[in-house]
Parts: C-alpha cells; sequence; structure tokens
C-alpha cells in the first residue's frame, strides 16, 4: 500500500497566477519595465517625504543653477528645486494616468461586455464606438479643457477641478479600443461549451458574466489597462504642455516640459529631466504591457 | 463593390452629422461668454447689439442649421467661384471668425499649405522609412537588426513628440547650430539657396513628425510579412526555383501590403492631430496652431469649422481604407 501513496502526484498544485508569473519573468523588457514603472512611482509618491526641499519654496538667490549636490538637478527660473518638482509633477501625471485608465476601462468594459453578451445590444452599442472613434480626440480635449475649467474650478477648488476635468476628459475618450476588444472575446467565449454547460444548469445571466465571462476576458483587460496608462499619462502631458492643462503654479511633467522650452537657449538642458521621466514611464509600461500579453496567453505560455 | 462604397458613403453622413452636433452642443453647452472681453464701460444695449451682430441672437437649433447650410452649401459654392469665376456664393454669409472678422475658410486656406508641407512630407519620409524596415525584421526575425528594431519602435511610441521637438533643437539648432529652429511660414521658395533653407527649416519638424509615423507602420509591416512568410504559397514559390529576391518583394510583399495601405490610410487623420503639438514645438503657422489660437481667444466659429474638419478627415480616410480594402483584396467581398 505505501507504493499507492508514491504515485500520488507529488508536485504541489500550481495556481493560474504562477505560470504567468514564470512566463512573465523569461521577458526581460517586461520584467525590466516593471521595474522601472515601480521605482519611478515609489520614488514619486515616497521622494517628498525624504527630500528636504518643497515643490513650491522659492529660492530666488539660488535661480538657474546647474546641477549640484545641493539640487542634483538644477533650479528653475525662480530657484525651486528641479528635483523636487519633478517628484511633485510625477504624483500629478501618474495619478492622472492611474485614474483615467481605470475610468476608461471601467466603460471599455462595461460596454464590451455588455455589447458581447447581450444580442440587441451589439449593434447600438457597437455603433456608438464607431462614432465615438470618429471623433478627433486632441482637438476636442482642447476645446473641453478650454470650455470647463473656469466652472469646474470655481466649484471644487483649482487643481481638483482640473484633476477631474482632465481624467474625466480622456476616460470618456479613450475606452473604445478596450470596448472592442472585450466585445470580440466576450462573443467568441460564448460559443464555447463551458458556457453551454453553465447555461444549461441555469446560471443567470449576471452570475454568468461575473464568474465565467469576465474571469476569461481579464487578460486583454489587463493589456489594454497598461497600454492606457500610457496612453493617459502622455494625453494630459500634451494638454498641460499645449497650456491647456493644470495651472501653471501646479507642477506636472508636461508642464515643467512646457515652462523648460521657454529658456529652451539659455538652459537647454532642462528639458531633458521631465522629458525623460515622460518617456521612461511610458516605455516601461508598454514593455510591462508587451510582456503581460505574452505571460496571459496560455497558447505562448511554456514555450 | 460599388454597392458597399455607395453604402458606406450613405451612412457617413449621419456619422459627420452627429460629430458636427457633438461639437456644437459642447460649445453651447459651455458657459463662457465671448462677450467677456468687451470693457465694462460698453453699455448694456450695445453689447447686446454686438451680441446679435456675431449671430448670438438666435436660439441654438437656427444657429446649428444656420452653420451646417455655411459649412456643407455656402462654402463649397465659395470654392467653385474661386476656381470657374461664377457667382454662386455672392451675398451670402459664410462663417465668419470673430477673432479675425474674415470668412474662416479663408484663414484655413492661408494656413493650410503650412501644414500639408510639413504633415505631408513627413509621414512619405516616415513610411518610406518603415517599410524596409518592416520587411527586412521579419525576413530576419530575431535578428539583431530585428531586435534593434524594435527598441526602437518601441522608443518611437513611447516619446511624445513634444519631448522629441524640444531635444532635437536642443541637439541639432543649440548645440550644433545646424537648422533654424523656428519655422519662417513666409519664406518663399524661387531659387536654390531658398530651396535648400526651406528643406533645412523642415527637416527638425519632419523628422519629429516621421519617428511616430516610422514605429507604427514598421510593426505593422513587420508583423504582415511574418503573417505571410510561412504560407504555403511561398513554399512553392521557393519550389519553383524563384530567387529569394523575387519571392519576398513580389509574392509576399505583394500580399503582406493589403492591411498595410489600410493602416496608412487610417493613420493619416491621427498625423494631423499629431502636427498641433508639433506646430506648436516648431512655431509652423499651421491649421493646428489656428486651432490654439482660436481655442486661446475664445473663437467658437473657428473652433467649431476647424474641429469638425479635423473629424472630416479621420471619417473620409476610414471609408478610403474601407474601400481600399476591399478593391486590393479579393478574398474580401462586402456585399
Amino acid at each position: 500500500m505505501t507504493d499507492m501513496s508514491n504515485m500520488e502526484p507529488t508536485k504541489p498544485e500550481r495556481s493560474q497566477w504562477v505560470d504567468v508569473w514564470d512566463q512573465f519573468k523569461h521577458h526581460k523588457g517586461a520584467l525590466l519595465g516593471g521595474i522601472i514603472f515601480i521605482v519611478i512611482v515609489v520614488g514619486v509618491f515616497l521622494g517628498p517625504l525624504v527630500w528636504p526641499y518643497d515643490a513650491q519654496f522659492i529660492d530666488i538667490r539660488a535661480r538657474n543653477q546647474g546641477p549640484s549636490w545641493a539640487h542634483p538637478f538644477g533650479t528653475d527660473q525662480l530657484g525651486r528645486d528641479t528635483l523636487a518638482r519633478m517628484m511633485a509633477g510625477g504624483q500629478t501625471s501618474i495619478a492622472v494616468g492611474l485614474t483615467a485608465m481605470l475610468l476608461a476601462l471601467g466603460l471599455g468594459s462595461l460596454v464590451g461586455i455588455t455589447a458581447g453578451f447581450f444580442k440587441r445590444l451589439d449593434g447600438p452599442l457597437m455603433r456608438i464606438t464607431d462614432l465615438f472613434l470618429a471623433l478627433p480626440i486632441l482637438p476636442l480635449l482642447l476645446v473641453m479643457m478650454l470650455l470647463f475649467r473656469e466652472p469646474l474650478s470655481g466649484a471644487v477648488g483649482p487643481e481638483r477641478g482640473i484633476f477631474i476635468l482632465i481624467v474625466v476628459a480622456i476616460g470618456v475618450t479613450s475606452w473604445m479600443p478596450t470596448a472592442r476588444i472585450v466585445r470580440g472575446d466576450v462573443l467568441a467565449l460564448k460559443e464555447r461549451e463551458f458556457i453551454l454547460a453553465a447555461r444549461s444548469i441555469g446560471t443567470s445571466n449576471t452570475n454568468m458574466i461575473k464568474r465565467h465571462i469576465l474571469p476569461n476576458v481579464l487578460s486583454p483587460i489587463m493589456v489594454s489597462a497598461t497600454l492606457g496608462i500610457a496612453n493617459a499619462i502622455i494625453t494630459e502631458s500634451a494638454l498641460s504642455f499645449l497650456g491647456l492643462g493644470f495651472p501653471p503654479d501646479f507642477p506636472t511633467w508636461g508642464r515643467l516640459l512646457n515652462d523648460a522650452t521657454q529658456y529652451l537657449q539659455d538652459y537647454p538642458e532642462r528639458v531633458f529631466w521631465p522629458g525623460l521621466a515622460i518617456s521612461l514611464t511610458v516605455l516601461s509600461v508598454n514593455y510591462l504591457g508587451d510582456g503581460l500579453r505574452d505571460a496571459l496567453d496560455p497558447r505562448i505560455r511554456g514555450r | 463593390m460599388l454597392t458597399f462604397t455607395i453604402r458606406r458613403l450613405i451612412l457617413a453622413i449621419p456619422t459627420l452629422l452627429f460629430i458636427s452636433l457633438v461639437i456644437f452642443l459642447l460649445l453651447e453647452l459651455a458657459p463662457g461668454d465671448p462677450m467677456a472681453q468687451v470693457p465694462l464701460t460698453v453699455p448694456p444695449e450695445v453689447k447686446e447689439k454686438m451680441r446679435l451682430a456675431l449671430g448670438l441672437g438666435e436660439p441654438g437649433y437656427i444657429r446649428f442649421w444656420k452653420w451646417l447650410v455655411q459649412f456643407f452649401w455656402i462654402e463649397p459654392q465659395v470654392l467653385i467661384d474661386h476656381y470657374f469665376g461664377t457667382t454662386f456664393s455672392e451675398g451670402k454669409l459664410r462663417v465668419i471668425s470673430w477673432q479675425h472678422r474674415a470668412p474662416v475658410m479663408d484663414v484655413v486656406v492661408q494656413r493650410l499649405p503650412q501644414t500639408l508641407w510639413v504633415v505631408g512630407m513627413s509621414y512619405v519620409v516616415g513610411v518610406l522609412i518603415a517599410l524596409p524596415i518592416g520587411i527586412y525584421s521579419a525576413y530576419r526575425q530575431y535578428s539583431m537588426f530585428d531586435q534593434a528594431g524594435t527598441f526602437i519602435t518601441m522608443i518611437g511610441y513611447s516619446i511624445p513628440p513634444f519631448f522629441t521637438g524640444p531635444l532635437v533643437i536642443v541637439i541639432f539648432s543649440v548645440q550644433l547650430g545646424w537648422f533654424p529652429f523656428i519655422y519662417d511660414t513666409t519664406h518663399v521658395v524661387n531659387d536654390w539657396d531658398s530651396f535648400i533653407y526651406q528643406l533645412r527649416q523642415m527637416i527638425m519638424p519632419v523628422m519629429v513628425l516621421a519617428l511616430q509615423t516610422t514605429a507604427q507602420i514598421s510593426r505593422y509591416m513587420r508583423a504582415s510579412m511574418l503573417d505571410n512568410l510561412n504560407q504555403d504559397y511561398v513554399r512553392t514559390a521557393r519550389a519553383k526555383g524563384l530567387s529569394e529576391r523575387v519571392v519576398v518583394l513580389v509574392h509576399v510583399l505583394r500580399n503582406s501590403m493589403i492591411p498595410v495601405v489600410t493602416v496608412i490610410a487610417l493613420g493619416l487623420p491621427a498625423i494631423f492631430g499629431g502636427a498641433i503639438i508639433t506646430e506648436q514645438v516648431f512655431s509652423v503657422n499651421g491649421i493646428g496652431a489656428q486651432l490654439i489660437g482660436a481655442i486661446q481667444a475664445n473663437d467658437l466659429p473657428t473652433v467649431q469649422t476647424l474641429t469638425f474638419m479635423f473629424a472630416f478627415l479621420i471619417v473620409f480616410f476610414n471609408l478610403i481604407a474601407d474601400v481600399l480594402y476591399g478593391i486590393l483584396d479579393p478574398r474580401i467581398r462586402y456585399d
């Protein structure tokens, strides 16, 4: 009888996420991207606790300095420490990116799952998606920023008002790709046997979506989440760069870049840091998404 | 095919109407007052007259209808008059910019060549660079060239034009002094030297915009080539003893170009959007700069018209891409 117990599987059961992690580890770029992204997020949110200078602190005698030990990234035209401003700006940029991504993802998944699951709603919802895809996003965003910034600033305060405005504007104009991908996946899933089996034991629509559809479309949603962060950060920076984002004294990476371009002739190196921060964040998030796509695809996994 | 094209054309009309309505309502619901800039010393009844003179007296739906008539009916007449010397549009009201006190389309026509030169040239350059890169990196998949190409396209995706713009200005204008960093739109090309100057001032904006185009299109080209390289007909072509060059550049390339051509058509309007930023960086006096200027001056008719023109471009190129796809690929039949 002791022989029989040896026949039992010796390996512990592996969950799906362990497999995903194993595959993800093999994608060097994605791993590096993930690490860089985490470092940037941690640095930006915890850095100000350690760094002695405040982003708004004006020291007019120390203005326009180059890099030194006291100010590793130099100071701006009012003597504010660039590193502190980069951290403060990064908090806003990343917060905008994450929130706008969540909003777009929520909208996109909702529309995608509804359109894919309920046949009657498919036509109208997809027509709406097409209409939204035909909108000129950047001009519309600029117009929205112009028109709604004053009343919202008056209602909930300048910074919070513009934060809400930017997040809503980006979220409302970038959910369409997610909706399309999710809809396609849901349509394919609906033809599978396990859905038929679940249907035959009398699963209700709500439970069907919660238990069987949603877990299976999680991977495209996660991939478009990473792309969504990158897209939102770039859009916010573009708006700030065009002078239609956050107010001038409120740093974001795009705003800092815009301020730096005005001193391009005298202090060209100032452009470098905010631009590098934006590019590095977006690049790392894109690589992260690339790796996630490979890791979450069971057909590629194990190769 | 013809019925499909006609059906798509008819479908485009409600799309465009919907978009113009969205833009109009957005501007309508906005609480901004175009009279806000007028001094407080102006008496209210004069202000009311100024408001009427700007066409703000009527209710919204009448103004929307007027704008539609002006844009779709009167402006084409003006264009016909301009080319054939007829007088269809005489005495009819056009869309007037509040900022310039001139018809919006006249300003657009002045600005458009700058945008088209820079944007169009950058798109052509970007596509011309992207295609060989895509072809070669698919042919030598996972080679050094392919890895480097993937990395560079990833960078092209990730670095926004408002960073590459200042970056190339710092490198090539401030440090090296090779190119002027402000685009001189009044420059007239009439001899060799002025042509060289035009070329020099165009290089940087074109480079910045082309990087984005290249990144996207070379990705698609590579993926499309990879799809086709493993097909049976490629093996047949090789078995027939055709040279590798003919196999790749004739058999595979022609089939791989089908999706790429549609992607090229689809990407064109997005480039106009990107040009808004690039024009701002290099002070190019194009329609992107006009839009920004109009937004800052609260010039609603110009904003409405320009935004709608961007939307029109998107819908138009979507249509072209769809039709092209059907024409190029005989397997696709829309009927």
